[in-house]
């Protein structure tokens, strides 16, 4: 039985021009070691991840892999030693079918095909083209690539964001039992209930420095925040008092939506959108809320069903006639919502400073003081503000929020805001939610992470199979019952909820 | 099934067009024959070579504008070397000049992969030196070529125990292309780098995080793309007995063919042998409009009308395909 490491890296050092994105990051993976690589945006994983993976160069540092130092200078070599991602983004190529993909990476097939199945999708055709397949199982796919060549080191960055429960359940799994085969994996997550249930160790970074090396035991996640924080920070529910609330309760409903039917996706959709409320959405992965927040935004037309806006009904031809109306959406993928190359201020001013009526030059002091105190308000780091495609995932968010702050929309459709960005910027993201909701404006919050409904909403709308199952107070929102009416259950229904998590695929499993 | 019909959708629509239009030619000019069949291939051939070049880079995410000017200069060299040389010195002309090409269109890819300068600026420039070297190798058409090569793309290919109707429909220009076609085509397809070249071009960051040498694939879809100029130089050599220093209509003709072949030009998507058919489509409308003695300039304007009609119907199809 040995203890040297798997993986031995130290002293890695990035600079990107004149700002470091990592000075001296550490990280020493044990076999059979499930290690937590966590750390606030822009601490340094995804840069330390490149590096580890051969898709960057580190300006210094070494890396041991088994005791031996290796120059990992592209993804091949990284393959080569044995070290394995999973990005964030799928890596199949686009155009290509699966089996393409395979040759291309020179994976086996049978294993892959055993590992698909292993990790929940029984009906994969292979000569599918990488582009029709749905996000999740992509993910999935990019994983059971790995997975089939047998990677010492196997690292997955945000694994189970953006899959339904029932495939996270079986990947987790499989992490778990490699692990237990004596093979390492890197785990990276913002999910703490993952961290705790996987991990054996975790290794936290801050500002691209390895700032400590925990066991993961129960308890351990007020250390964890506060390394990653630096300081010590309270662990607050976003206090939302009931007489705010109450105070502010207008005549009518900001917005109606009434039997609101979308193509397939969505049918009989009908609730009311208050001032002062943030309303939450919670829904399995692909149920018509994409459809749902795409209608409210303007940009898809509704094929039945009414919205109505402050009591007058509207039809919206294209997301304009929807901001006009005070609605703004924030998508859930920040690069739908960015101009990636210009700037922060470029970015932020765009819905307020260029609409073509306004003819002649931009009020430029103007639209640097709404811009400033936007960025103020929300706190957005601006070292790189030059292109906002070098800010990193969390502040991104912030921008596309900032915008619409900046042009005083009344109503945000914010679409699962905080999907891949660290803790503390989910607490900045919370409380600027309850505080938009405290100056009367209203909120439609969709989330993929169940335990923040009971942070920020104040009522849920849960949508399944592009139906309404129910309405809840959050008073009664508490996880289980949200799961189970996210698959379809009512609340009081008793039934086993994994028999009827998917109608469709009896096989595809069951939920915690 | 399905799959193949899905793939081979856009391919198998540009046969029928073809064939259709065939009916076409033969409804205006009953007399159309066998000998104008064989002139049409001897006319496309040079197209054809031009939107394979083309092709191939338009797989791999790129645009090659060089293309014309690279075949005029490789046609001009060939004729010059030719020009009074012995019929065997032909032998080595021919190599020479197909390695040529792929030594300047591998100058196209490296100079994009370590510049970082966008492709269209890069082969634009190409396009200059290259039109420029192609003048100071000939100031004016002229030079000879082998008589062998000549040969090599008229008259048919005479197939012992077929009767010599069916023969008369089997130019050798059009054995010639399949050939130099296939050459290249089918064992690229077939490997690692044909997978890496529509890696590049669906999605660079995807292959490279796959392992893909990016860059050299890149420098090899040009090298190749160079080939094939080389071929469509030489294609012209053959045709005319000559060379002409001033390049020829192909560099748009092969863009035209590639997008009407159903090559997406953000690249990853399509094959060769849609482009091909492409090329005979566009050139047999041609033929048609000059048989109806349509006025030349109102011709230009139906093939535009006819290119955009086309990309768009398939457009729609696939739109209603997938709903």
């Amino acid at each position: 039985m040995t203890t040297s490491p798997l993986l031995d890296a130290s002293g890695v050092a990035k600079n990107y021009g004149a700002v470091a994105a990592l000075r001296n990051a550490s990280l020493s993976v044990l076999p059979g070691e499930v290690h937590a690589l966590m750390g606030a945006n822009g601490a340094g994983k995804s840069t330390l991840v490149k590096i580890l993976t051969g898709a960057i160069q580190a300006n210094a540092g070494r890396i041991l892999i088994r005791g031996e130092a290796r120059d990992i200078r592209s993804p091949a070599a990284a393959r080569r030693a044995g070290l394995l991602p999973v990005y964030q983004e799928p890596s199949l190529i686009p155009d290509l079918d699966v089996l393409s993909n395979l040759r291309l990476t020179g994976t086996p097939v049978e294993p892959f095909r055993a590992w698909v199945r292993e990790l929940g999708i029984p009906d994969l055709d292979l000569r599918d083209t990488a582009r029709d397949i749905p996000l999740a199982v992509l993910r999935v796919l990019d994983l059971a690539r790995a997975l089939a060549v047998e990677p010492d080191v196997l690292l997955l960055d945000e694994m189970t964001a953006a899959l339904p429960a029932n495939l996270a359940e079986k990947v987790l799994e499989v992490v778990r039992r490699q692990g237990d085969a004596g093979r390492a994996v890197i785990f990276i997550s913002h999910r703490f209930v993952e961290i705790a249930a996987l991990c054996d160790r975790a290794t936290v970074l801050r500002d691209g420095e390895t700032v400590g090396v925990v066991d993961i035991v129960p308890g351990i996640e007020e250390k964890i925040v506060e390394l990653m924080l630096g300081t010590r920070i309270v662990k607050t529910q976003v206090a939302r008092s009931a007489s705010e609330k109450a105070a502010v309760t207008p005549a009518r409903p900001r917005i109606t939506v009434h039997s609101l039917r979308v193509g397939t996706k969505l049918s009989d959709i009908s609730f009311d959108l208050w001032d002062g409320e943030v309303a939450g959405v919670v829904a399995l992965e692909g149920q018509g809320q994409d459809e749902l927040f795409a209608a409210l935004a303007g940009s898809i037309k509704p094929s039945g069903g009414t919205i109505e806006v402050d009591g007058s009904p509207v039809k919206f031809a294209h997301p304009i006639d929807a901001i006009r109306a005070g609605i703004a959406y924030v998508p859930g993928d920040r690069s739908e919502a960015l101009a990636m190359q210009r700037s922060v201020r470029e970015n932020i001013a765009l819905p307020f400073s260029a609409a073509l009526r306004n003819w002649g030059p931009i009020a430029m002091r103007k639209e640097r003081a709404t811009v400033a105190s936007a960025i103020q308000r929300l706190q957005i780091d601006t070292r790189a503000q030059g292109e906002v495609q070098r800010l990193s995932g969390g502040n991104q968010q912030k921008v596309t929020i900032a915008r619409w702050i900046a042009a005083d929309a009344r109503t945000i459709l914010c679409f699962d805001p905080t999907r891949g960005i660290d803790v503390g910027t989910k607490q900045e993201i919370y409380k600027l939610l309850r505080e938009l909701a405290g100056h009367g404006k209203s909120v439609l919050f969709y989330t993929s992470e169940l335990e923040e409904v009971q942070r920020v909403c104040d009522r849920v709308i849960v949508i399944f199979g592009g139906r309404l199952v129910d309405i809840f107070p959050v008073e009664e929102a508490d996880e289980p019952a949200l799961m189970r009416a996210a698959y379809g259950l009512p609340r009081g229904a008793k039934a086993d909820v994994g028999i009827l998590a998917d109608p469709q695929s009896p096989s595809s499993g069951t939920i915690p | 099934m399905s799959h193949f019909l899905r793939r081979q959708g856009w391919v198998t629509g540009l046969f029928a067009l073809l064939i259709v239009l065939f009916i076409a030619t033969k409804l205006i000019q009953p007399g159309y024959g066998s000998g104008d069949f064989g002139s049409l291939a001897r006319a496309v051939l040079p197209y054809a070579f031009a939107v394979a070049a083309q092709t191939v880079v338009v797989i791999a995410g790129g645009i090659d504008l060089s293309v014309a000017a690279m075949m005029a200069l490789t046609s001009v060299t060939a004729a010059s070397m030719m020009a009074g040389a012995s019929e065997e010195y032909a032998l080595f002309v021919v190599p020479f000049v197909l390695a040529m090409g792929f030594v300047l269109g591998a100058l196209n890819g490296l100079l994009i992969v370590v510049t970082r300068v966008p492709d269209i600026v890069v082969t634009l420039a190409m396009l200059f030196v290259l039109q420029g070297a192609a003048l100071l190798v000939l100031g004016a058409p002229g030079g000879g070529a082998a008589e062998w090569l000549k040969a090599m793309i008229s008259g048919t290919v005479p197939i012992p125990g077929l009767p010599d109707t069916i023969d008369a429909w089997l130019p050798k220009a059009l054995l010639v292309l399949v050939v130099c076609l296939c050459i290249v085509w089918i064992p690229l397809r077939r490997s690692r780098l044909g997978l890496s070249i529509y890696a590049i071009g669906s999605s660079e960051l995807a292959a490279f995080r796959s392992g893909v040498p990016v860059a050299r694939t890149r420098i090899i879809a040009y090298a190749l793309s160079g080939l094939f100029a080389a071929m469509g130089g030489l294609a012209l050599t053959m045709s005319t007995g000559i060379g002409a220093p001033i390049p020829g209509p192909y560099l748009l003709a092969s863009v035209a063919a590639v997008v009407l072949g159903g090559v997406a030009l953000g690249g990853g998507k399509g094959g060769l042998l849609g482009p091909i058919v492409a090329v005979f489509v566009l050139r047999l409308v041609r033929t048609d409009l000059t048989l109806l003695a349509i006025d030349p300039n109102v011709t230009a304007i139906i093939e535009g009308l006819i290119m955009v009609a086309v990309v768009m119907f398939g457009a729609f199809i696939t739109m209603r395909g997938r709903q």
